[in-house]
């Protein structure tokens, strides 16, 4: 009985003991999550999750009060990376995604006031002080800022058109 | 010879009676030709003429643009009537930049480049040359720039030139017909390509079902001892370039690799007797052989289809449909793809157009897998279609990416074997397609992060440099800054 | 006119098979063996087969309606007859109705669809019936009766059959030992394996199958006829049947060898019990075998090893039910280390590399 006792108590002292000593010499110096996932976002701090900017969206990620659907830009690639990241299984099924699009400018609206250009986060705008403007669309990547602050409503987002170079073949639908 | 074994493998009913006693035969010209502006791998070539241009038969109609491209060239004489987006032979039914070219039936030449005089003493960058200006690519349906392959000589250390006379598709014999009818300029074109490559070494591979065509063929190369003509074993998909190589050579090609790789570079018959054309003769690719077959095809034949000819005008040219086909295939019935439209144009890669009836298709509804394990038996490149089409069936594309998806080439010996008829092939294809795009979109990204970060840097810099300014301003005029402010 | 939509990519040929034109085959490859020991065992076991089939049809289709599923397409596939008709082969010729339909209830319902349908079950539905009914009911399931071909003096005649089949009519009378049993029991009583085995019939007789035992099991060589036939239709290949007798055979006679007293010999192991049903139709079963060639050899070598260990060392005298299903849990994770190299890359996944010289 008392060898019971005893032997039962070394082994949960040292076992303790192990368990802590390991937790302090591989503890993390700071939880890297929010770095991770600000890395995974695209960086344009273009706000169309509601969040100030990437970091911030980041965080909300973190903390776990944001879907990892939040980031209309990245699309299905990046929810899947998030909830990978974050161990969350997504059903990315249900999660109709925004078709990607590009900003396309109406030359006819463009009065050449450039304050699309200094919203634009990637530079995909190009055009100077009254000339008109237009956008690189391989560098566009969609966020819309760009159409918000146009005063003449003079830039529309349109979808990427669909390519031959990009279509593929769809999912075989089979029920038996 | 001795044949390495290549795993796998199917044989089909190869139906290649239907048309392998059918001569090639020229077709009249169509009321309009459709002349993509991408038929090959690589960048789509650049249009040079628009609408109300006359051209001749053989002049530049559209440059390649960039190293993997390819120009195309007017096959016959006429008036183009306008330079479109219209329906490409791709399964996706989607549109392509297009030529439309109005045939005026004088069929007049335009003044082609001369022929090399003595190609065999010319320099090899010089045939490579005309082979890239004659817009050849590979005809065996790749269609990829034949001039790029043939500079491949030049980074890599090669040894044999093998011509793929295999022709494993079912149905197809447009090079059965072309090795029993051109063997001397093929045999030509091979020597011509061996000298652009600097290899010594010719093989000529021919799947043993062509006796004639190996007959021809071994006469036409009786008197060039770098040149041999080889019998293969008749096994679907034998005429697979990395296949082909492997049971040859017995080299294996490192995956993502090319054949040049392990020293060998693969063109086709077809693309052999192009070369000869484009050297001998000055003359670009504006004609192909097309095999039209199939049991609802009236009278199925071997056509030399000017590129540009709709499919709609070969089929009439044969007589139209005996019966409604229940499939309409761009190639072979193993690995080509369903044409949504008989209106789309014959292109560089075409290589037959079947008409096919629902016997022949042979399609039943897809009941369970019940794991036979025939999809691992024939599968030439070694995957488990079993375990992948449960994978991609569940969106698990990721897993399915790492047990080699990539890997597969669409041969459809797994789906053809199927007892269940599941649409291995199909999920292969979509599993292909997201893999792609969701690279594609990792890297767009990617390029947008490093673009913020350029912007972030330039604004941080311009904010410095503001700063900057606005300091050895203060220190010297403080006044004029309020100013500046208002303004 | 237009030709049809591309609504799905090739092959647009296929080779000339279905999952029904496979289950036909095998159910065609079975039928010498089936005739033949209808014939040997009489009417009694002709209705136990009918029972068993009809009953492994009918929930079959239940299971489909309740899944809600195609029914037709389902029934149509076969796959519900071949495991009814197995599961037959696997009883006692005489045993009563209820041990048919209980066997179609434990095969079809819980071991197939319970675990999603065709294709999705782990283990062999007619083996995992089997034992199950050996483990429920061991009496009735151990109750082997000799050869009495039909019409034969002293064979029971259609009502005679009906007594036995549906009535409350005792087996016992006729009782017999199967040779493994016999062989098992006497050992167990210290007569060693060479002075039981004179007892048994002999190899011939065993191997023409006129000896007691199940239904389907005894001919060793109409079922090696059925068995040829699947092979030369290429429904399955040489590796699993190869590997399960032949490992059943070594070890036969090696530890035959070693001790003639204790361990009966290979020919013995291989032509007794259900060994040659068990190594062409059981556990050659698609659904329940790894997938490629590798993985089939060491299931077959599994399956062999395992069905002479329960018979030598266990205490039911065959195994052959028991070594396949235990194995059925491995093929998946067989399966798993069993890929083929893909063409190009080496067993690691990666990319060949370059040969300098090449």
């Amino acid at each position: 009985m008392l060898i019971d006792v005893g032997s039962l108590t070394i082994m949960g002292v040292a076992l303790g003991g192990l368990l802590g000593t390991a937790a302090r010499f591989l503890a993390v110096e700071e939880d890297p999550l929010e770095e991770e996932l600000k890395a995974m976002l695209p960086g344009s701090q273009c706000g169309q999750c509601g969040h100030v900017g990437c970091a911030q969206a980041a965080a909300a990620l973190a903390r776990g009060e944001a879907p990892v659907t939040l980031c209309p830009p990245g699309g299905k690639a990046v929810a899947e990376a998030l909830a990978k990241k974050l161990g969350i299984s997504a059903d990315l099924s249900e999660h109709t995604e925004k078709a990607a699009e590009f900003a396309y400018i109406d030359e006819d609206l463009c009065i050449g006031c450039t304050r699309c250009l200094k919203e634009c986060s990637v530079d995909a705008i190009l055009g100077a002080n009254k000339l008109m403007h237009t956008v690189i669309a391989e560098a566009c990547h969609g966020c819309g800022k760009c159409a918000l602050v146009c005063p003449t409503e003079g830039i529309v987002m349109r979808p990427l058109p669909q390519t031959i170079a990009l279509w593929h073949w769809p999912k075989p639908d089979i029920s038996h | 010879m001795k044949f390495y074994s290549i795993r796998g493998g199917v044989h089909p009913n190869y139906r290649k009676d239907l048309t392998s006693e059918r001569p090639i035969v020229a077709m009249p010209l169509p009321e309009r030709l459709f002349i993509p502006l991408q038929q090959h791998i690589g960048a789509p070539a650049e249009a040079l003429v628009e609408a109300g241009d006359r051209v001749r038969k053989g002049q530049l109609i559209a440059r390649s643009q960039g190293v993997v491209s390819a120009p195309k060239h007017a096959p016959t004489s006429g008036v183009i009537e306008a330079v479109s987006p219209l329906t490409a032979p791709h399964p996706s039914g989607l549109a392509q930049a297009t030529i439309i070219l109005v045939p005026d039936g004088k069929d007049e030449w335009a003044s082609l480049p001369d022929p090399i005089a003595e190609p065999f003493d010319a320099l090899p960058a010089a045939i490579c040359e005309r082979v890239a200006q004659a817009g050849i690519v590979g005809l065996g349906g790749a269609a990829f720039p034949s001039a790029v392959k043939l500079g491949l000589g030049r980074q890599h250390r090669l040894e044999i030139l093998l011509i793929n006379g295999a022709e494993c598709e079912p149905y197809l014999t447009c090079d059965d017909r072309l090795m029993r009818e051109r063997a001397k300029e093929i045999i030509d074109g091979a020597r011509l390509m061996a000298h652009a490559l600097g290899v010594p070494r010719v093989i000529v591979a021919v799947e043993a079902n062509k006796p004639q065509a190996i007959e021809s063929m071994t006469r036409a190369a009786e008197h060039f001892a770098e040149v041999s003509v080889i019998a293969v074993p008749v096994q679907y998909p034998t005429g697979s370039a990395h296949h082909l190589v492997l049971a040859l050579t017995g080299r294996e090609t490192p995956a993502a690799k090319r054949t040049a790789d392990v020293g060998v570079v693969v063109h086709n018959v077809a693309t052999a007797r192009a070369v000869q054309q484009a050297i001998r003769h000055g003359r670009p690719l504006t004609h192909r052989v097309v095999t039209v077959s199939g049991g609802a095809m009236r009278a199925p034949n071997n056509i030399e289809a000017p590129i540009g000819a709709p499919v709609g005008s070969l089929v009439d040219f044969c007589g139209g449909f005996s019966t409604p086909p229940r499939r309409l295939v761009n190639g072979g019935p193993m690995m080509g793809e369903p044409l949504a439209s008989l209106d789309v144009p014959v292109v560089k890669g075409t290589t037959g157009i079947l008409a096919l009836t629902a016997e022949e298709v042979g399609e039943q509804p897809a009941s369970p897998c019940i794991r036979c394990g025939s999809c691992i038996s024939v599968c030439p490149c070694g995957l488990s279609p079993v375990e992948l089409a449960a994978l991609i069936r569940r969106d698990r594309i990721d897993v399915a990416g790492k047990l080699g998806v990539m890997d597969c080439m669409a041969c459809g010996s797994c789906a053809w074997a199927c007892p269940s008829h599941l649409p291995l092939v199909q999920y292969f294809n979509y599993a292909k397609g997201r893999l792609n795009a969701e690279a594609l979109a990792q890297r767009k990204i990617e390029r947008t992060r490093t673009l913020v970060e350029a912007h972030n840097l330039r604004q941080e810099k311009a904010v410095a440099a503001s700063q900057a300014v606005a300091a050895a301003r203060k220190t010297s005029q403080p006044r004029l800054q309020a100013t500046e402010v208002v303004e | 006119m237009n030709p049809p939509l591309p609504d799905k990519s090739g092959p647009f040929t296929h080779a000339p098979n279905s999952v029904q034109q496979t289950m036909l085959t095998v159910l065609l490859a079975l039928s010498p063996a089936t005739l033949f020991n209808a014939y040997l065992f009489g009417w009694p076991a002709i209705l136990l087969f009918v029972v068993t089939v009809a009953s492994c049809i009918t929930i079959e289709a239940v299971c489909l309606v309740l899944a809600g599923r195609k029914v037709q397409a389902g029934l149509a596939d076969g796959s519900g007859v071949l495991t009814g008709w197995l599961l037959a082969m696997s009883l006692p010729p005489w045993a009563p109705w209820w041990i048919g339909v209980l066997g179609a209830v434990f095969a079809i319902a819980l071991a197939k669809h319970a675990f999603g349908g065709l294709g999705q079950n782990v283990f062999n539905p007619a083996m995992v019936a089997r034992v199950a009914l050996l483990v429920s009911f061991p009496v009735v399931m151990t109750a082997w009766v000799s050869p009495q071909p039909l019409f034969s003096a002293g064979a029971p005649g259609l009502a005679e059959a009906a007594a036995i089949t549906f009535g409350e009519y005792s087996v016992d009378a006729v009782s017999a030992a199967t040779a493994l049993g016999h062989v098992k029991t006497e050992l167990s009583r210290g007569i060693s394996v060479t002075q039981s085995m004179p007892q048994v019939p002999g190899l011939i007789d065993m191997a023409l199958g006129l000896r007691a035992g199940s239904f389907g099991e005894t001919s060793a060589v109409l079922i090696l006829l059925g068995g040829m036939y699947l092979m030369a239709r290429r429904v399955i290949s040489w590796h699993i049947p190869a590997t399960v007798l032949g490992s059943l055979f070594l070890l036969g006679t090696l530890f035959h060898a070693v001790n003639p007293a204790r361990f009966a010999d290979g020919s013995f192991h291989m032509f007794s019990g259900a060994s040659f049903l068990g190594a062409f139709f059981i556990a050659t079963d698609y659904v329940t075998s790894p997938v490629s060639k590798t993985g089939q050899l060491i299931f077959g070598i599994g399956c062999g090893v395992l069905a002479w260990v329960i018979r030598t060392f266990a205490g039911y005298p065959e195994g052959m039910a028991f070594a396949v299903l235990l194995m059925n849990a491995l093929a998946p994770i067989i399966d798993q280390y069993t890929r083929p190299r893909l063409f190009g890359r080496g067993r690691d996944g990666q990319p060949l590399p370059l040969k300098e010289d090449a």
